[in-house]
This record gives C-alpha cells, structure tokens and sequence, in this order.
C-alpha cells in the first residue's frame, strides 16, 4: 500500500491505510477501507463523496469517535504532526487533543449543540478543559469567540439558548466553539448542507477569514462539488470506503481521471449561458453497492462505463498519476496511473 | 411554447397560519407564509419555483393541489376555480393535478406494497378491475425505470432514488395534466438526481406535462425550467424565463441568491454577494419591501412606503422593486428582450 505523501516533514495529518470497520448481525460493513491521505499546514483539504462513501467515518476516526461497538479502527496509521498516531492514544490522551488541537463541526447544529446550556457555558466548557484559565476568563474568551464569527452584541448572545437562534447563528455557534482553543485543524462534516445558501454564503466566507486569521487547517467533508470547488486547495475523492481519485483542485476539475469522478462532474445540471442549450445530464447508471457486500475487484465496476475485465478481478491501488510541476495526482484505476491493464489482461488471458 | 393555453392560474392568493403571539395576546398572530401571489401556468411548461426556507413556496405548492386551503385569492385550473369547489366535484377534477414531495422516506407508506402504493389512486377512483389495475401499475414500473419484481417488495428494501421513482410512479397513475414537484431531488445524491431529472424530463415529454417544480438548488431549476419564479418572505419579487433571468437577475434578492450558488469551476472566481443577517421570520416580515433589512440597495422609500408591485420591467420579465430601474441603470424605455 502506497504512501501519498513523499516528504513526511510538514503533513499536519497524514493518514496510512486506515480502515475502519462495523460489525453487525448482517455482517461487516467496511466503511472505510484503506484509506490515505494527507494534509499540509493552511490547507484546506476537501473530502467529497456521496452518501455511504465513509468520509464521515474517515472523521469520526481521527476525533477518536467511533462507536466502539459496534465500530472498530482495524488497521492504519492516522500520523498528526508527523509524530503522534491517534490510533495508538489512550482515551486520556485523545481526550486532551479533541476539541483542544483537533476539532469538529457538524452537519446539524442543533442537533450537536447542547439545548439545555446557554451558548456562552458551551464555549467556556471547551475553553476550561483545555486551558488553564479561570472560570471568568473562559467566559471572556466565549465573548471574543462570538465576535470573532460575526454575531452581533456578543456580550448578550452569550446568554442564549440554541433553540433561540437560526441555523445559520447556531453554525457559527458551532465554529466559535471548534476555534476556541486555537485547533492547528478542524473537522468540518457538511457544515453547511442543512443551511439556506445565502447563509451557506455567509458562513464559507466566514470558514475562509477565520482560516487565514486562526491559521488552522481544515478538512470539508461534503457531497457539493461547488463548495469544495469555493474552499479546497487539494481534494480526495471518495467511494464505497475507500479514496479513489486525489488532487489539486484545479486538476481535479480541469483533469479529471477517474470515471467516478468524471461521472460525478457530469451529473451537475450545467447550462451555456449563451445558447441557453440545456445537454441532457450524464448520468452514472447504477447505485452505489452496499458495504456489507462489496463487488469483487474494483468497487465502481457495476456502474463504470470504461470497465474492463482486470476491473471485476482485481482492485487497483492507488497510484500516482506522472504529473508536471508539484501537484501530485493519484487514481485508483487499472486505465490510469503505474497499474498497467495490459498486463493484468495478459495474465487473465494467460491463465 | 407562447400559443399554448394556460393551464393554471394564481390570483392573489395568500396563506396565513395563524399563531398565538404571547398567551396573554388575544388576537393571534399570522405566519403569512403566502401573501399575494399571483402567477400563471401554461400547458406543456415547467415553472420553476425557488426561494429559501420560509419563503412560502412549498406552501404555496400544496395549496395548488387543495392539500391546504388558503386564506384568500382563487386557482384557477383551465379556468375553472378550484377553491369554491367540494366533494365530488373537486374529487373528480383532482385528477388532474398531483404531488411528488421531498422526502422519498416518509412518504410512502411503509406498510403497503410498491404495487399498492402505485395502484392506491386507482383504487380510490375506482378504474378498472383488479387485473386492469396491475397491469397499468406494471405499466408505470416500466415507465420510472423500475422491474417487474418490485412489485411486491416494501418501500424499505429501496434506496432514495428508487422511492423517488415510486412517488413519481403513483403521481402518474391518473394520467393528470400537472405535476407539482416539491423537491423531488433534494434528498438524494448528485449521481441520482440526474437519473431522477432525466427521468422527470422524458415523461413530461411523453405524457405531456406541466410541472410547477419547486426548488432551491440553483442549477437544478435553470436546467429543468423554462421560466423560473423567485420568493422571498411569501412574495414573488421576479419571473423570467430561465435564460433570462440566470444572465440578468434584476432583483437584488435574486442576484445574491445566484452569486451564492458555489459553482463547481475552481478557474471561476465569482463576484461574491454576502448579505448580512438572517432570512426574516415570516411571523413578524419587515415593513414595506419585505427584503430591504437584507438589501444593498435599501433606501428610506423601500423601508416606509408599502411594498411595490410586481412589474413588469422588460417583457416577459416580472419584478418587484422600486428601485430597479436606478441600480440597473436601465432607461424608461426598455427595447424588447430577444426571448
């Protein structure tokens, strides 16, 4: 199994191989299965898939919040700054990196925002475990929080309930607690899909300025092409459990290699603007196979339009696609990069 | 697409729920989560309907298929009003205008066969025999891309893509004439929305159907619409045709809302809008033009006078703002639009 890094000296995440597996009385789901990726200081790195492909797990497996049972991390490496391996950590430890060094943003903040605490309290509470601070001081820092993500009268919204504001304030909410220890990375899992987008407007923007002001790296798990379009440097694509195209994001969209990921881009509704031609949209035939009964060889096979024979027998690797300059591409695909078919149809036809 | 007559027609229609402000109140306050809509439909055509959360449109969808009564203004189908209509009347012209809602989870009943739920309008309105029935419930399995098989199996065995397909299955059982989509992809994934829109496309070509389609992902209704109608706070504030309106939003409501939309073009930097606050509560709307707390272009009239009306400014082309003709520079007189 192939590293995609090169040089190890300043990933601020890097994970190796991860697999993160649930057993249940159906079987095992292999939600994330062999998954790798890395992520410099000040990047924002976006993590794209539909439902069911395990970025969320992908997540929930750095922050050390996989239920356990009926989840286990069975295999990997998740490295943060280049010498820590989350895996190995006690619950002690993981302890003093979440919510203080790594944090997370959820998809509903209303659902992960505590009802029956005042906002203020919520954000003093995360201040307060992590930082030697006295009980005024953290109260203090909730304020700076709430200003520092753009709500109004700080001072009085530190008293509220989060059923008293909108999704959009409940978000920054959310943020202002991800950020209140200063994190070197946070976790944002569709942070803005439940929200009406010109709040969605509001808060990539606010996710942006924070970035270069909190200088934290992020990871943006979401499905929107068009948000990690707006937000990533570099961008993995991930499918059925595993990461099957990784890019720059300027390659992703400008070269884009695996069908998946072709398949994906064709699905946008697109209109030309000066013909007013609306192209009947592409489609990806098929559904995305369930994880406790995965294809043989590779996992888009059923649905690939390029499948060859080597696809159903064997699943490729993540391999490096030749690439000019410093951008480094990978694809998971017996068409593209070192994995060769022509050899593998040899042997078949061979055997 | 200008010949065709018009199938359904909006005047003035307004939804309040009422609600009780403070229990000492005695007076209730009103959600108007509709207030003084007025647009039309003709045959053959999609009408695009966006806005965000609150701004009416769902509501306003299911009062056009009597799944709520308003609080005044008529609908009109093929001329006809069908709000003055009860019982058996109504029943009968039911036909003709159905439903395919947002979440292909909760609505479809988990107890019945996908052959029952299909065949259940049949049933009501008692078309053919047993045997008559199966045969057209066949038929539409065919029709949305679905087998045979699933006739017997329960909606839980299927993904969201396949019960969306079931909801659009059972829409198309009484061979009605319009289609109310509420939004029918949201739920599901990018790979399956476009199935799901192609689909939609193909049997409005087939059957010849109207569709009002309402949505709030930008892209989704520039590709399925041919005019698209926009709201904010139960107010339609511009109509346009699709291509029209995607090159030359008016409003400011509607251009932000499209400077909003992420496009999926890393090389594209787009001019950015960011409005500021939150979208109102239609429990207590601003004064005046209901957008004006959130518009860059608010001035003294916008906030005190009463709200302007929804003008048409070049043809064809609706909007609902006094300021328009300033912040777009455009000249009294306005040469046609080449549309």
């Amino acid at each position: 199994m192939q590293s995609t890094s090169g040089r190890g000296d300043d990933f601020l995440l890097e994970i190796r191989g991860l697999k993160t597996y649930f057993y249940s009385e159906s079987g095992t789901a292999r939600a994330v299965d062999d998954v790798s990726l890395s992520l410099r200081k000040g990047q924002t790195l976006g993590l794209v898939g539909e439902s069911g492909c395990g970025k969320s797990v992908t997540a929930l497996s750095i922050m050390g919040l996989i239920p356990n049972p009926p989840g286990k991390i069975v295999a990997g490496e998740i490295l943060f700054q280049g010498r820590t391996d989350l895996i190995n950590l006690s619950r002690g430890e993981m302890r003093k990196i979440r919510g203080n060094e790594i944090s997370m943003i959820f998809q509903e903040p209303m659902t992960s925002l505590n009802p029956v605490f005042r906002i203020g309290k919520q954000i003093a509470e995360a201040v307060q475990l992590h930082q030697k601070v006295s009980r005024k001081e953290a109260w203090n820092r909730s304020v700076e929080m709430l200003r520092l993500v753009g709500i109004p009268l700080p001072e009085k919204r530190i008293h509220d309930y989060p059923h008293q504001l909108s999704g959009g304030m409940r978000q920054r909410v959310m943020i202002a607690m991800a950020l209140s220890c200063n994190p070197k990375l946070m976790l944002a899992d569709e942070p803005t899909t439940a929200l009406d987008v010109t709040i969605q407007a509001q808060i990539l923007h606010l996710m942006n300025q924070l970035k270069k002001a909190v200088g934290t790296s992020i990871i943006l798990i979401t499905h929107d092409l068009g948000v990690i379009a707006k937000m990533a440097q570099k961008v993995c694509v991930m499918y059925a459990g595993v990461v099957m195209e990784t890019a720059d994001v300027i390659t992703l969209f400008t070269n884009p290699l695996h069908p998946y990921t072709l398949g994906l881009l064709n699905s946008i509704p697109r209109v030309d603007r000066n013909t007013g031609t609306k192209a009947r949209l592409k489609t990806i035939e098929g559904t995305v196979p369930s994880l406790l009964n995965l294809p043989v060889g590779c996992r888009f096979s059923n649905r690939c339009p390029k499948v060859h024979e080597a696809c159903r027998r064997w699943e490729p690797e993540l391999a490096e696609v030749p690439a000019g300059g410093h951008s480094q591409h990978w694809v998971r695909c017996w068409l593209h990069g070192d994995a060769s078919i022509k050899s593998r149809d040899q042997s078949l036809s061979d055997s | 697409m200008a010949e065709n007559k018009v199938l359904l027609e909006i005047k003035n229609l307004k939804k309040y729920f009422p609600t009780t402000r403070d229990i000492l109140s005695k007076t209730p306050g009103w959600i108007k989560a509709v207030d003084g809509v007025d647009i039309s439909i003709r045959q053959g055509e999609t009408l695009g309907l966006v806005g965000e959360s609150g701004c009416g449109k769902t509501t306003l969808g299911r009062v056009v298929v009597c799944l709520e009564e308003p609080t005044a203004g008529e609908v009109l189908f093929e001329g006809q009003n069908i709000l003055g209509l009860k019982g058996h009347q109504l029943r009968s012209l039911r036909r003709q205008f159905q439903f395919i809602f947002q979440d292909p989870y909760s609505s479809l009943n988990p107890r019945k066969t996908v052959g029952g739920i299909i065949g259940e309008p049949l049933l009501n309105y008692e078309i053919g025999g047993r045997e008559d029935r199966r045969r057209k419930v066949h038929e539409l399995l065919d029709v949305v891309g679905l087998r045979p098989e699933h006739y017997n199996r329960y909606p839980h065995e299927f993904s969201g893509g396949q019960r969306q397909r079931i909801g659009i299955a059972r829409a198309l059982a009484l061979n009605p004439k319009l289609i109310v989509c509420d939004e029918p992809v949201s739920a599901l994934d990018v790979s399956i929305q476009s199935q799901i829109i192609n689909l939609l496309e193909d049997l409005q070509d087939e059957f010849d159907l109207t569709y009002l389609f309402i949505a709030h992902d930008l892209s989704v209704v520039e590709h399925v619409s041919d005019r698209v109608a926009v709201m904010y706070l139960g107010r339609i504030v511009e109509v346009a045709s699709s291509l029209e309106l995607y090159r030359h939003p008016l409003h400011p409501y509607t251009e932000a809302l499209l400077a909003a939309s992420p496009i999926p073009d890393p090389t594209i930097e787009s001019k950015e809008i960011i409005l500021e606050g939150d979208v109102p509560n239609p429990i207590n709307p601003p004064s005046g033009c209901h957008f004006h707390t959130r518009c860059p272009h608010a001035a003294d009239a916008c906030r005190q006078e009463p709200a302007p009306l929804l003008d048409e400014i070049k043809p064809s082309h609706w909007i609902r703002c006094r300021r328009v003709k300033e912040i777009r520079n455009l000249a009294d007189s306005v040469r046609p639009s080449s549309f």
